[in-house]
């Protein structure tokens, strides 16, 4: 039966939170490079800062430009509202500062960015939050670690460094039992391969900087609220349902009932720890937004091949990529992730680290840098970079080998990319 | 606050404001498949300039508990009982969608409790498409998806609701989502079987106001006007680039009609 439907992906990419400026009729976002907005008079000043009427006061807490940053992704993702912060760190902490403080646990995938991990187990143990690590892959421990003080599960959509694929309705089903939300950093998918929301999760947060900009000019984070979690009815969180003597006392599940989550995290979170986004970073991100679709879809058709290409070279001892059979997730990809698994994956080199030493020094297409998402391609050798102090043992544990080598595949020729590692992993097999 | 209405446990938004029943009240309507929420900004804003306010969650909806009421006709000999709770004589009505039947039903039939009435995203019948009502009943997702493509003429809203970075859209969807199954069901039947609309508008007393979508496909404002035509005292104001949900597209120009006419 035909109906009603919703703009689909590419037209929200490029029109969601935005309309031609009604003053200028500038069609592109306007970069609005002001610090604060004009009050029309007395009572529309106290009423906007009383949450009495919707605008702009202070860039901290909104500005035009990132706004439209922040309902595009709501749009993309399917959530009632975003928040654009100064990175993706800003936006992990912002979303776990808004629901736990000090005594409040968190249950979090071991298989994270090093940063995520450095943020849970050292510094917010610092701040009395504390973390419990778990196999993404096992269930049980998911279900075995929650506590009375747990305030939030947290995993990455794929997981660093092995492209672990999250179980995403299993584990939502185990958070939503414990009366817990799922939170996800989906920086690796972005909602063109996966809608994490649709699949049971509740806030979810991305690296901006990475294949929604995808220039690779900008740092910046989105914290995305899916509206649907009832905090109420948790009772977990009186951060949301009790009144808030930071703000007029303030009780933000009666004030809204799907975005209270967003409500505090604007009124609070960027008020307070401040780690905005500046208006000229949301309108470089936006541009990038505008064009995810066609990119992501030209990244997963550059990784196929790459990874065909380097599957069968005898330079190289595995690929760890989930659409291979022999990936432990591949039955798991196929069912999330049928647009693709990304632009991200690792390989291991044969010859360990002198080998991925000269492979990263031969290349000429690929960069070699500390980032991911770019549309330039992008390779590390953690063995021989961030990771040159450990020894082979403690490389192991850390689930990476000497000669393991991650690639960010870009969006050049395909050919160019196939032959530039041709050629390396030839001169890698002299090293 | 929670309200003991008929023994019910009934949840009234009070605009972050303790309740003060000697002042001027307004009560807010939400329409079908929504709750207290839809009215944040105006009935903030009206708890903070002088106003008592209670933005009810009719029965069986949000916080209240309940089954929901079957016809318009019955939300309107509920609402004189909702007052009696809060201490209340006389209140301004303002109405939305199905709300807005209600507060000329209510009107008409209790005229020494309704002081004022505002109508927004009015018509009169409200007739459902057959499409529609079935989908209410045997595929609320469906439904839901329906109404909330038809309830907004954009996928932008300047400065948004209840602020930037809001979605709109989003908002809308799961607030209806948030509703109980069933739910939907009885209150599109209620609006889609109400048939005393045009002689109750004439019963009327007290003035009002009709706040109106020009982009609006749920009530389009030519469906309002065998209502305003036998209303005896009516203002009508057409806001331009809204659709049905006229207080999350365009919150500004709703209160400041609302504050104009209140």
């Amino acid at each position: 039966m035909a109906g009603p439907r919703y703009p689909g992906f590419d037209t929200l990419a490029l029109h969601a939170g935005q309309q031609p400026d009604p003053t200028t009729g500038a069609r592109a976002v306007p970069i609005f490079q002001s610090t604060s907005f004009v009050f029309r008079d007395t009572d529309h000043a106290a009423a906007l800062f009383n949450m009495e009427r919707a605008g702009h006061v202070y860039s901290r807490i909104s500005n035009p430009t990132v706004a439209v940053l922040e309902e595009r992704m709501a749009a993309l993702e399917g959530g009632v509202a975003g928040l654009a912060t100064a990175s993706g760190q800003a936006a992990l902490h912002l979303g776990l500062a808004t629901i736990a403080g000090a005594g409040c646990h968190v249950v979090a995938s071991r298989s994270l960015y090093g940063g995520s991990h450095n943020l849970l187990h050292y510094t917010l143990r610092r701040f009395g939050i504390h973390t419990t690590f778990v196999n993404p892959r096992d269930l049980d421990a998911w279900r075995a670690a929650i506590c009375p003080n747990t305030r939030v599960l947290y995993a990455e959509t794929l997981g660093n460094p092995g492209l672990d694929v999250l179980d995403v309705p299993a584990v939502a089903e185990i958070a939503h039992a414990a009366r817990l939300p799922l939170f996800l950093d989906c920086t690796f998918t972005t909602p063109w391969l996966m809608r994490p929301l649709d699949l049971g999760a509740d806030l979810l947060m991305h690296s901006a900087t990475k294949f929604l900009g995808g220039h690779g000019v900008a740092i910046g984070g989105v914290l995305v609220d899916g509206g649907r979690f009832d905090w109420e009815a948790s009772g977990r969180f009186p951060e949301l349902t009790e009144p808030y003597d930071g703000f007029h006392g303030m009780d933000f599940q009666e004030e809204s009932t799907v975005a209270a989550f967003s409500l505090r995290a604007r009124r609070e979170g960027l008020r307070d720890f401040g780690a905005c986004m500046a208006p000229a970073t949301a309108f470089q991100i936006l541009q990038g937004i505008e064009t995810l679709g066609v990119r992501m879809e030209r990244h997963v058709s550059n990784t196929r091949k790459v990874v065909e290409f380097l599957a069968s070279n005898p330079a190289v001892a595995s690929v760890s990529y989930p659409e291979l059979p022999s990936h432990p997730d591949h039955a798991l990809a196929k069912r999330l992730l049928p647009r693709g698994c990304g632009a991200v994956f690792t390989f291991e080199i044969r010859g360990g680290r002198p080998a991925g030493r000269k492979l990263i020094e031969t290349l000429k297409v690929f960069s070699h840098l500390a980032n991911v998402g770019d549309a330039k391609s992008l390779v590390i050798h953690p063995a021989s970079t961030t990771h040159f102090r450990m020894d082979d043992d403690a490389l192991r544990a850390a689930g990476i080998g000497p000669g393991t080598i991650r690639l960010s595949v870009g969006l050049e020729d395909p050919q160019d990319l196939m032959d530039d590692l041709s050629g390396a992993l030839r001169a890698s097999q002299k090293a | 606050m929670e309200l003991n209405v008929n023994g019910a446990a009934v949840y009234a938004y009070s605009g972050g404001k303790t309740f003060d029943a000697a002042l001027p009240c307004v009560v807010f309507v939400h329409g079908a498949e929504n709750d207290h929420s839809v009215w944040v900004l105006q009935s903030r804003y009206l708890a903070h300039h002088g106003f008592g306010v209670l933005a009810l969650d009719l029965p069986g909806h949000g916080r209240s508990g309940g089954a929901p009421l079957a016809s318009v006709e019955a939300i309107a000999d509920w609402i004189p009982a909702v007052l009696d709770a809060a201490g209340v004589k006389a209140a301004a009505l303002v109405g939305h969608s199905m709300g807005s039947l209600v507060a000329i039903e209510c009107a008409a039939r209790h005229p020494a409790r309704v002081a004022k009435i505002a109508l927004l995203g009015s018509a009169f019948p409200m007739k459902v498409s057959d499409e529609l009502l079935t989908a209410t009943r045997d595929d609320e997702p469906r439904a839901q998806d329906m109404v909330n493509i038809w309830s907004h003429a954009a996928i932008a809203h300047y400065p948004s609701n209840p602020g930037p970075g809001f979605w709109v859209m989003g908002e809308g969807l799961r607030l209806m989502q948030r509703q109980k199954p069933g739910v939907m069901h009885v209150d599109f039947a209620a609006c889609n079987a109400y048939a005393n609309g045009e002689a109750a508008a004439k019963e009327v007393k007290c003035p009002a106001l009709m706040i109106l979508g020009r982009r609006d496909v749920m009530t389009p404002p030519r469906a309002a006007k065998a209502i305003a035509a036998a209303l005896p005292a009516v203002r009508t104001v057409e806001i331009a680039g809204s659709g049905h949900a006229l207080m999350a597209e365009k919150p500004d120009e709703v209160l400041d009609s609302l504050r104009a006419f209140l």
